[in-house]
């Protein structure tokens, strides 16, 4: 059998994108979905499988959606991914599931991403999220949730399913963790993040925003006042600096910032919202992961003139999704690569003008196998700006960790756990970026559900 | 009496654009401290803005805030009656204010910081520091909680921009001559503008007497994440919202800290007048 083509998801073109923060990918129809199923060579050893940190048999599915049964599909997918519409999206598939794909060898791996995503939202369309909510009684045990990112809204799910009463605690005003304060509408539609959050509530979790953990309530006494086991799931919230001079300029924004007075505060609707945003005409954005192309996307959509991808390595070594960066480029993000910015420049006023920068070249691999960029001397300039987005990464949140002595961390601050989400302290749990540092959507749900198993199987004992 | 989650239910003017309102909102009153500040959205287009606990009862679930009208935010609570509902609050954020005995410690409040610098001033009487309270605003009628601040203190000193009561001057006046004339002071506080507490930390700086300021940065999620908040401190960037609001105001960089304040000033001149516009009030006189 000839190897055929993988089918490529249609795309808004570039100029309806830039009016507008409608959703880029579209979405396979269903003809290419059956079309690029048949592709599958369902490979008996499914290698694509162990690529998936939750395990879904993938191989199985993409048969029902050849054989057009979408809705065992979507069964198939369901079993170990609570929230496919939204992992079909944002997973870097090319590092994960499609990097492990046979076909992946020839170059062209089956668009398992594209395939899950066109079954949830088959699923959606047909009103199958909805129906289904199959529930055990209550077994009058309490467990608190604390953050509603993917972490947090695989354990409520899970538990609740099982029967036990969740509380979910947000210290935001609105749930859904970096699915609704970072990824922009473009990327991730807000609807499908509230129809995950709809879900939990039909399954009866309580979701109590506006509260802090760690102020509003501490760990002991969520523990010592209601609940059986706490889960924590808070996210690694807090922007990295570089730690050069003049990161507080005026117009110097961390991409935590810019994207949650864009995406929660809907700071683009100035002034219909209150809420204000500063894009200039030349935009710096220093990074090169999903957050960084998620900034610059947004700004251009903004009404900036000129956005530049600022990053210390080259394409290659980018850890952002491979689509996004390919997005990127055609929406017109221009790339300053091998660049390190040294110093932020400011006017009289303390108003961001420009960034002094060092070329870089790359050297030998470093601890993550990527080349480590090395200066060379000499080679400093002044890249004019008039706003810069620093996104090279955050820290853990770590409210939680300094209200709670007892709690274990490592020296990144990240909460220590057991294979299982068991933190130093009995009854608490943790799962997510918290625990894991930076990771991905579908690695946060992995560890969500493996801690869930773990509450359900110690609470069991008591 | 069932009162609603965030109900305002008590509303006092206290001085022109000065108003405070009592608010249910138990989860948070049982827990606040002296120093904390809660974050608000007054409706569902709205911002979210820091406001300091100006009083709370535990018993009751309510806290006091006090604002001054200064731009939309602040226009669109103050239009709030009693029954309405604000749409968020969440708190209490911030670190406590440090209460020991400290033996005798200024306080001083500008403007609508003397509603913040109140229950500081308390705890620090509670905890038997003889304490000299300096309180200023621009004229008589803009100022506020006198007879609260009297209660706790054991002195207290009153200034005004125009003289119109107390001493004419700012409230660092009084507290250069207090000093110069040899008081012996173990702590100072102050919150205030930015400008206030910029001044008052060079006036005790000659003395090397610990001074306290509570910042009041621009603010967006008040948890951490965001970074709005952040202002260089013996030259680290630190976030005020999660690491403070109190810091060594010796070591504050506060014309950073000013410049920030303004970033937006054009976009909130934009929205204030968009919302006057729209519920038929002339330009605000600018206090
Ligand atoms: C802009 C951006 C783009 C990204 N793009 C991708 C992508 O394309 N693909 C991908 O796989 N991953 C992506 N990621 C990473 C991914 O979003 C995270 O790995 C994932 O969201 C982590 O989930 P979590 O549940 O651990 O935490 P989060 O999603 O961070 O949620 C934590 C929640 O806890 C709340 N919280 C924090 N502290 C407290 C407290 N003390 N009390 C109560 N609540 C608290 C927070 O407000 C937040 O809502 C991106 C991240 C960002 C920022
Ligand atoms: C920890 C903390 C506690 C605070 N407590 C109180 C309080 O108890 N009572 C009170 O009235 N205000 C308090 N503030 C200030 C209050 O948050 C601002 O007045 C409010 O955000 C202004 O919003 P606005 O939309 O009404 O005005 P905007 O239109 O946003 O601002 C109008 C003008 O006010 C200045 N401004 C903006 N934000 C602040 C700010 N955070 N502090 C000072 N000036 C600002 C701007 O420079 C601008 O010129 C506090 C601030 C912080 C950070
Ligand atoms: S969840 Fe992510 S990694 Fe797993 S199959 Fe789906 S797209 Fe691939
Ligand atoms: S490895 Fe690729 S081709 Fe083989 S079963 Fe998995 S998805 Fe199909
Ligand atoms: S206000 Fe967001 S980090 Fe302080």
């Amino acid at each position: 059998m000839p190897i055929r083509r993988r089918v490529e998801m249609p795309k808004l073109p570039v100029e309806e994108r830039m009016r507008s923060f409608k959703e880029v990918a579209l979405g396979l129809t269903e003809e290419q979905a059956v079309q690029e199923a048949e592709r599958c060579l369902q490979c008996p050893h499914h290698p694509c499988t162990s690529g998936c940190p939750v395990g879904i048999d993938i191989p199985k599915f993409i048969k029902m959606i050849a054989e057009r049964n979408f809705r065992e599909a979507y069964r198939i997918i369901k079993e170990k991914n609570a929230i496919p519409a939204i992992t079909g999206r944002v997973c870097p598939q090319e590092v994960q599931c499609e990097m492990k794909c046979t076909l992946a060898r020839m170059g062209e791996p089956i668009a398992i991403g594209a395939l899950e995503r066109f079954v949830a939202d088959w699923a959606i369309r047909e009103g199958i999220v909805e129906e289904e909510i199959v529930k055990e009684d209550s077994n009058g045990m309490n467990v608190a949730v604390v953050g509603s990112g993917p972490a947090g809204i695989t354990v409520a799910a899970d538990l609740a399913k099982l029967g036990y009463d969740v509380t979910v605690f947000e210290a935001l005003h609105k749930p859904g963790g970096v699915l609704v304060y970072g990824i922009p509408e473009f990327r991730l539609p807000k609807r499908i993040v509230e129809l995950e959050i709809n879900y939990l509530k039909r399954l009866g979790v309580e979701i109590k925003t506006n509260i802090i953990i760690g102020r509003t309530y501490t760990i002991e006494e969520l523990l010592k006042e209601k609940f059986d086991a706490v889960f924590i799931g808070t996210g690694a919230g807090m922007p990295k600096f570089l730690n050069i001079p003049g990161e507080n300029l005026v117009n110097i924004y961390t991409a935590n910032e810019f994207l949650t007075r864009i995406n929660l505060m809907k700071a683009y609707l100035f002034p219909e919202y209150d809420t204000p945003i500063k894009v200039g005409r030349r935009v710096g954005v220093i990074g090169g992961g999903n957050v960084a192309m998620d900034a610059a996307r947004t700004a251009l959509r903004l009404g900036a003139e000129e956005v530049y991808i600022i990053y210390r390595r080259t394409e290659r070594e980018m850890p952002a999704r491979r689509d996004e960066v390919i997005n990127a480029k055609e929406e017109g993000v221009k790339f300053q690569l091998l660049t390190q910015p040294v110093k932020f420049i400011g006017d009289e006023n303390e108003i961001l003008r420009g960034i002094q920068c060092i070329k870089m070249k790359l050297g030998e691999p470093d601890a993550t196998g990527r080349r480590r960029p090395i200066p060379i001397p000499g080679s400093e300039f002044n890249f004019e700006v008039d706003t810069a987005i620093v996104a090279i990464g955050c820290h853990v949140n770590p409210l939680i960790q300094r209200t709670t002595p007892q709690l274990k961390t490592n020296k990144w601050g990240c909460i220590i756990v057991d294979d299982w989400g068991r933190t130093s302290m009995k009854r608490v749990y943790a799962g997510g970026d918290v625990a894991l540092g930076e990771a991905t959507v579908i690695q946060a749900m992995g560890t969500g559900r493996k801690a869930s198993t773990a509450i359900h199987q110690d609470l069991k004992k008591k | 009496m069932m009162c609603r989650k965030f109900e305002i239910l008590e509303k006092r003017t206290l001085a022109p654009k000065i108003k405070e309102i009592v608010l249910y909102a138990p989860e948070i009153a049982r827990k606040v401290r002296a120093g904390q500040f809660i974050i608000v959205r007054v409706e569902e287009k709205g911002e979210r803005i820091p406001l300091t606990v100006a009083d709370w009862n535990r018993n009751k679930g309510t806290l006091t805030i006090v604002f001054q009208e200064i731009g939309v935010s602040t226009y669109k609570l103050g239009k709030l009656d009693i029954g309405d509902r604000l749409t968020d609050i969440a708190g209490p954020l911030g670190n406590p204010s440090k209460i020991e005995n400290y033996g005798r410690v200024i306080c001083i409040g500008g403007g609508v910081g003397i509603a913040a610098i109140y229950p500081i001033a308390r705890e620090l009487k509670k905890m038997n520091n003889y304490v000299i309270s300096i309180i200023g605003a621009r004229s008589r009628e803009l100022l506020i909680y006198e007879d609260e601040m009297r209660k706790v203190s054991d002195e207290l000193k009153i200034t005004t921009d125009d003289g119109s009561k107390g001493r004419k001057g700012f409230v660092s006046d009084e507290l250069r001559d207090m000093l110069a004339k040899g008081v012996k002071v173990d702590r100072v506080i102050a919150v205030g503008p930015a400008i206030m507490m910029k001044v008052c930390a060079d006036v005790t700086r000659p003395y090397g007497i610990k001074t306290i300021a509570s910042l009041n940065p621009i603010m967006v999620c008040g948890m951490g994440m965001c970074a709005a908040c952040r202002v260089e401190v013996g030259g680290k960037t630190r976030f005020v919202c999660f690491e403070g609001p109190e810091f060594d105001a010796h070591e504050v960089n506060f014309t950073e800290l000013m410049k920030r304040l303004n970033a937006y000033r054009e976009e909130e001149k934009i929205a204030l007048e968009k919302y006057l516009k729209k519920i038929g009030e002339v330009k605000p006189n600018a206090n």
